[in-house]
């Protein structure tokens, strides 16, 4: 098995969200829900910034459930500062290698061709804010490639871009997911990435984050929370 | 940073301030050997600080508010000079106070000039003036703050429902003055409070004696250890009780960062409220600036021919004021990091207490034991370490939450931490205001003249230690020469921490 929350409960003061499931290795999973459902909450308790109040989350029936952010097999794109605006491009990327950036030459030379994966060779000496949103969300996506982590979660990180440019975002997280065999778990405000991209999708309404079923079967068939959600389409 | 650590130097300067104190109360005892010259310099203490913010803060008004609202050549770097008394050595500004309005002074050669009668600048008076000379301008960057923080809207309003200057001081400007005005006067009422060097140098005598000043005497003059420990023990109480009810009915907004409204203020534009704030600005503008120009210019000429005594002490007080930086920077880090309220109020212990209270606490300690002029460099490190940690908190604190809240996240899931996160994240964040609080501490440790006083022998020296002894021996030429070079000095490193943190920033 892959990613499971088994019985888990979050409580923020009077926010209550639970959850029970397991997904399977390489899926692609999206999350969605009404804003204020708690998605975010979601993804930051698998992430390590904050605790379950009760049960347990396990990756490959390892309990990580008190494990800090950084020892957890999680690269995690949040909606805004993935990147440090006073590093250069290849210090941003290379922190994935090491966070205290002590690279090996082999290390370097990672950091150069994820850099060249992504489509930013020639800008390593760069600054993010010199470069377009497109390319800092590139800066970004190399850095989760050199980190090399066995589940990817983006908590809406391409919201500021165009639709064309958030498609061609999530097309590359889609190609360096499957090049890593990695799982990607991500909150999406929109249907339609969620069909386009998702294998899977876990709603969260009502306190309830639901377990993740078949995209094209839910659509197909709406449940209440998700057809208020989506409203008459 | 790891909670221990801040929570070990949130316990160091618990220590340092609790040890003096409790020194103090057991030496002390029951203050029954108080006689009727140290109530008499309570009284003084208590009016003097009432006189001098109430000046201060009045007339701080309509400085502020010509700031506020006209824009002309010069204005932002009359804005910086209004900053400049905040890190002037308190000695610097007494010879250019004396400079102009002492016996010998500018304005009493011209009063001369016209048969008039002098004015006299020693007692009340004196201390006074330095306290307004120092506060006013203090007073008048928090309060355009005040004004920076009405939209520009509710101008633009007034305006179009045709206010005039009256109605706009009556629904604007009044309401923004009764709510920061109290603060900005309990500020200086406090600040006041602990005036040790102005007394020192303008007061004196049975009816012009502080109490900061009367526990020197009681130590140095009389070397009665008891009768000094009574003192600081009232001394304590009273800034204690002043600081803890400033806490509750204000916030205390540091020293002001002098922001004012980015465009004028468009209103008042008839000629007479036109030149009624051109006087306003003229005599401020004069009177910061015309005690600064008197000591370069008094100084100059001796500035080249130093006397050794003179240098040595300033290269004593450059290493002073370099460790006081690193201790108060290092332990004001270490509490901003905590970015918890215990760790705020344990830096803002240094306003609670005065340093001659500290510095008397403290030789007590280490009397039985050491020789107190032995120590008395490393002791006004500490000492003076530990007055600035407040501001340089105040200065960090924020920038440290600021830094956490938009990066932590990120550092955290990268693994970030120690002196990588240091390196990588927080140093390049907050090299700005690490600067700036360094260039404050170095300043504001480099001009004091405190407990220096307390410890030292006729040996050793610091450069504001100097100018004074070279003061009180009349050698009023070397006293310029050595002031100039203090001040140089202190805004030099002022000047050199601020530029090393904003440099490529």
């Amino acid at each position: 098995m892959g990613l499971e929350l088994d019985n888990i409960t979050i409580r923020q003061g009077a926010f209550e969200l639970r959850a029970n499931w397991q997904i399977a290795p390489q899926s692609r999973v999206a999350i969605i829900g009404p804003s204020g459902a708690g998605k975010s909450t979601l993804l930051a308790a698998i992430a390590g910034f904050l605790e379950p109040a009760e049960g347990r989350i396990l990756w490959r029936e390892n309990d990580i459930t008190k494990a800090p952010p950084s020892a957890r097999p999680v690269a995690m794109l949040f909606q805004d500062g993935n990147l440090f605006p006073h590093l250069t491009v290849w210090q941003n990327a290379a922190l994935g290698v090491h966070p205290g950036l002590k690279l090996t030459a082999q290390n370097k030379d990672d950091v150069a061709s994820a850099l060249a994966r992504v489509g930013l060779a020639g800008y390593e000496q760069r600054k993010p804010s010199e470069l377009s949103g497109g390319q800092q969300s590139r800066i970004a996506l190399a850095r989760v490639l050199l980190q090399d982590k066995a589940l990817i979660l983006l908590d809406e990180p391409f919201a500021a871009l165009g639709p064309a440019l958030k498609g061609e975002m999530l097309e590359l997280v889609g190609e360096i997911a499957a090049e890593r065999s990695a799982t990607v778990l991500m909150v999406s405000h929109d249907p339609r990435d969620a069909e386009s991209i998702a294998d899977e999708i876990i709603l969260v309404a009502d306190g309830q984050a639901q377990p993740p079923r078949k995209t094209a079967e839910l659509f197909a068939n709406p449940p209440a929370a998700l057809k208020a959600y989506l409203g008459t389409r | 940073m790891k909670p221990m650590t801040s929570a070990a130097v949130a316990a160091l300067v618990c220590l340092l301030v609790l040890a003096p104190i409790t020194a103090v109360m057991a030496q002390a005892g029951w203050p029954e050997r108080l006689g009727g010259a140290d109530w008499e310099a309570l009284r003084f203490t208590l009016f003097q600080a009432v006189l001098s913010a109430l000046l201060s803060g009045v007339l701080a008004v309509p400085v502020a508010r010509a700031l506020a609202r006209r824009r002309f050549w010069g204005h932002g770097a009359l804005v910086l000079l209004m900053g400049a008394p905040f890190i002037l050595p308190v000695i610097v500004a007494v010879l250019g106070l004396l400079a102009v309005f002492g016996r010998a002074g500018v304005l009493n050669t011209a009063l001369g000039a016209m048969d008039l009668p002098p004015v006299q600048v020693y007692g009340l008076h004196g201390v006074v003036l330095a306290h307004v000379f120092f506060n006013l301008p203090l007073a008048t960057r928090l309060l355009l703050q005040g004004w920076g923080a009405i939209p520009a809207e509710r101008f633009k309003l007034a305006e179009a429902l045709g206010m005039r200057p009256r109605d706009v001081l009556r629904f604007l400007e009044w309401p923004m003055l009764k709510e920061r005005l109290p603060g900005v006067l309990l500020v200086i009422f406090l600040i006041c409070l602990s005036s040790f060097a102005v007394a020192l140098t303008l007061g004196g005598g049975p009816r012009a004696t502080t109490l900061e000043l009367a526990i020197y005497q009681a130590f140095r003059l009389e070397f009665d250890l008891g009768r000094a420990a009574g003192l600081a023990l009232v001394q304590l109480v009273l800034v204690l009780g002043a600081g803890l009810f400033a806490l509750r009915v204000a916030s205390v907004s540091g020293f002001g960062a002098g922001l004012s409204p980015g465009r004028p203020l468009p209103w008042a534009q008839s000629p007479w409220l036109r030149l009624q704030d051109a006087a306003v600005l003229t005599l401020s503008a004069s009177f910061v600036a015309a005690p600064l120009a008197m000591v370069v210019w008094r100084g100059l000429p001796r500035i080249l021919a130093l006397p050794d005594v003179v240098l040595s002490a300033a290269g004593a007080s450059l290493v002073l004021a370099l460790a006081s930086t690193v201790l108060c920077l290092a332990a004001a880090f270490a509490l901003a990091s905590a970015r918890r309220g215990w760790a705020e109020m344990t830096g803002l212990l240094g306003l609670a207490i005065s340093p001659l209270v500290l510095g008397t606490g403290l030789f007590l300690l280490i009397n039985p034991y050491y020789n107190p002029a032995a120590l008395a460099l490393p002791v006004t490190a500490l000492v003076n370490a530990l007055m600035a940690l407040p501001f340089a908190l105040r200065v960090l604190a924020p920038e440290y939450a600021r830094v956490e809240r938009d990066y932590g996240a990120l550092a955290d899931s990268l693994g970030m931490r120690g002196l990588a996160r240091f390196r990588l994240l927080l140093w390049p964040q907050m090299r700005v205001s690490l600067g700036f609080a360094a260039g404050l501490t170095a300043a504001l440790s480099m001009g004091d003249l405190g407990v220096i006083t307390l410890f030292a022998d006729a040996e050793q020296a610091t450069l504001p230690l100097q100018v004074y002894r070279l003061m009180g021996a009349y050698r009023m030429d070397d006293a310029a020469g050595a002031a100039l070079l203090l001040l140089g000095l202190s805004f030099a490193l002022f000047a050199l921490f601020d530029w090393g943190g904003r440099r490529g920033a």
